[in-house]
């Protein structure tokens, strides 16, 4: 679905935000990109849907080179729900902002009607149809903005951190909903530094540090290897630190999330009654 | 957003740089006045010529360039309507001296655009406010000054942001016809201004709660005292102005134009 081949990038300014950056996803695969601040996760989630084409190197989505279509060519098929949702809402209501991109591209108004109410339902924004989206609070401005994209049904759905400013609840219905996505064989790429979300939603991890990949693997794999997740400013599960912790009394120290947690202490538990 | 670039400040240090602002300041206006005052090619060439150490020495050369370019279209526009105008006007004939003027007001343009970006390139908007206040102007003034400056690459930046988010919702921006094609910047209008707004407002609340205007008498972190540069930077803007003065009343400056007849 989308090739990445020694992608190289530099701003205007001069700064090298990638330095040779190779990855494959496939259809239907769920990432997560994590990794320090100015790490360059932005950039090259940029690169996916066109918005920044490469200094060097080459982005193939679906086969096609990014360099050789435009933005909203591509944009029709990945979508890219931005970090802050205000750089995008400019409506007097959430239902317009939500029809914005289904009218750029060129959707019959029937059609239009029922991706809204579709799109506004998914979110849980249906009360807030008519409301000025200006008025909304800043969680709640971030899921008028993933509506919006959602509307359109994209084939790729790019979140550039999805999970800054919402509550618990808001967060495991986001959970929920990617794994949605990924039974309709959506192709699902997050930006997050949220290591207890990642964990609960196991996707593969590919770990950037300044402008590089470090680590590319499950989220099991790279989540319980500290040395790794250490060099990018990335802290293991509050669960792994634990088993890690406990090690000594013979827990392993390969598991990442609460449900696999309570297995392995029965089951050591029931090992040390014995 | 390339003009912005030109009057972005970036800091580095050099001669130029590390200058008083207000003695630099001074510098650039008598730039500007003396610009104004002559309308011939030849002092406004040297004004020029004189600016050009200066970004040498500053090392914003690029920086530099890049707001010329950024005026290039003002000055197309300034040379057409001082030829065009004077082409009607004089009956529709051309004559050398129509386009030795039009070319002295454009000239004079550029000086002036030169000057200002050198200033605004080499001057930290930090360093201005603190000349301002040092010049006994209420601090409210200054602060807002300082602020209006330091925020417009932070706007320019955040237009470029609002325009990828919004391609990447399917708007095209070229397209259509000139009207489709204003109204095609309203998303990027809106969040823009909204931004900036709540961007103040919040601004005004975080500066409230490290009390901002508590006391009348505010004190600095930094003093400006003039160095020797300085003083040496007021004494070449004092010559500037006296060798201007001088040249103005009793040198006659000839048009190129005029030159050239006499030679051949
Ligand atoms: N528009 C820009 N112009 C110039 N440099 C930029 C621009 N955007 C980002 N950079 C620089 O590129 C580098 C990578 O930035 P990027 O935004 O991709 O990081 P990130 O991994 O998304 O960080 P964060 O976790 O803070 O979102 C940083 O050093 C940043 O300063
Ligand atoms: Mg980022």
């Amino acid at each position: 679905m989308i090739e990445v081949k020694d992608l190289r990038f530099v701003y205007p300014n001069g700064v090298e935000a990638l330095r040779g950056v190779s990855l494959k996803i496939e259809d239907g695969e769920f990432v997560a990109i994590m990794g320090q601040n100015g790490a360059g996760k932005t950039t090259l989630v940029k690169h996916f849907n066109g918005l920044l084409k490469p200094t060097k190197g080459d982005v193939y989505v679906d086969g096609v080179n990014t360099k050789d279509v435009s933005v909203a060519t591509l944009a029709r098929k990945v979508g890219y729900v931005f970090q802050n949702p205000d750089h995008q809402l400019f409506c007097e209501s959430v239902e317009q902002e939500v029809a914005f991109a289904l009218k750029n591209f060129g959707f019959d108004q029937e059609t239009i009607e029922k991706r809204v109410s579709w799109a506004l339902q998914l979110l849980g924004l249906t009360q807030y149809r008519q409301v000025s989206p200006f008025m909304l609070s800043g969680g709640e401005r971030k899921r008028v903005a993933l509506a919006s994209v959602l509307a359109w049904d994209p084939k790729v759905v790019i979140l550039d951190e999805p999970t800054i400013g919402q509550d618990y609840a808001q967060k495991e219905k986001l959970r929920q909903f990617i794994m949605q996505l990924r039974t309709q064989k959506k192709t699902v790429v997050i930006v997050t530094h949220d290591v207890e979300f990642v964990a609960e939603c196991q996707p593969r991890i590919i770990l950037m540090k300044n402008g590089k990949i470090v680590a590319d693997g499950s989220a099991k794999e790279i989540l319980t290897n500290p040395e790794v997740l250490l060099q990018a400013s990335v802290i293991p599960p509050q669960i792994t630190q634990t088993f890690h912790y406990l090690k000594d009394i013979g827990l392993p120290t390969n598991v990442i999330d609460v449900y696999e947690a309570r297995e392995t202490i029965l089951e050591f538990l029931g090992e040390t009654k014995k | 957003m390339s003009f912005f670039e030109g009057l972005k400040f970036r800091k580095v240090s050099s001669p130029i740089h590390d200058l008083d602002p207000r003695i630099k300041f001074v510098f650039v206006l008598v730039i500007f006045v003396l610009a104004v005052v002559f309308a011939e090619i030849l002092p406004l060439l040297f004004l020029f010529i004189l600016q050009l150490p200066f970004v040498l020495l500053a090392r914003v050369g690029k920086q530099w360039l890049r707001s010329l370019k950024g005026a290039i279209f003002f000055a197309v526009l300034i040379f057409l309507m001082n030829f065009i105008v004077s082409f009607i006007y004089a009956g529709y004939v051309v004559t050398a001296q129509m386009i030795e003027n039009a070319f002295t007001m454009t000239f004079r343009f550029i000086v002036l655009v030169s000057s200002f970006s050198i200033f605004f390139l080499t001057t930290s908007p930090d360093v201005l406010g603190l000349a301002l206040e040092q010049s006994h102007i209420p601090y409210e003034f200054c602060f807002a000054f300082t602020t209006a400056v330091r925020f417009v690459p932070v706007l320019a930046d955040e237009a470029q942001t609002i325009m990828d988010a919004q391609k990447a919702r399917g708007l095209e921006l070229e397209k259509g016809n000139f009207l489709k094609r204003v109204r095609n910047y309203i998303p990027i209008l809106v969040p823009l201004i909204v931004n900036a707004i709540r961007r103040s407002l919040e601004l005004a609340e975080a500066m409230e709660s490290r009390a901002w205007g508590a006391t009348k008498k505010r004190t600095n972190l930094y003093v400006l005292k003039p160095k020797r540069e300085d003083y040496l930077l007021a004494f070449i803007t004092v010559a500037i102005l006296a060798l201007a003065i001088y040249v103005k009343i009793f040198v006659p400056i000839p048009k190129i134009t005029q030159i050239l007849r006499i030679s051949a």
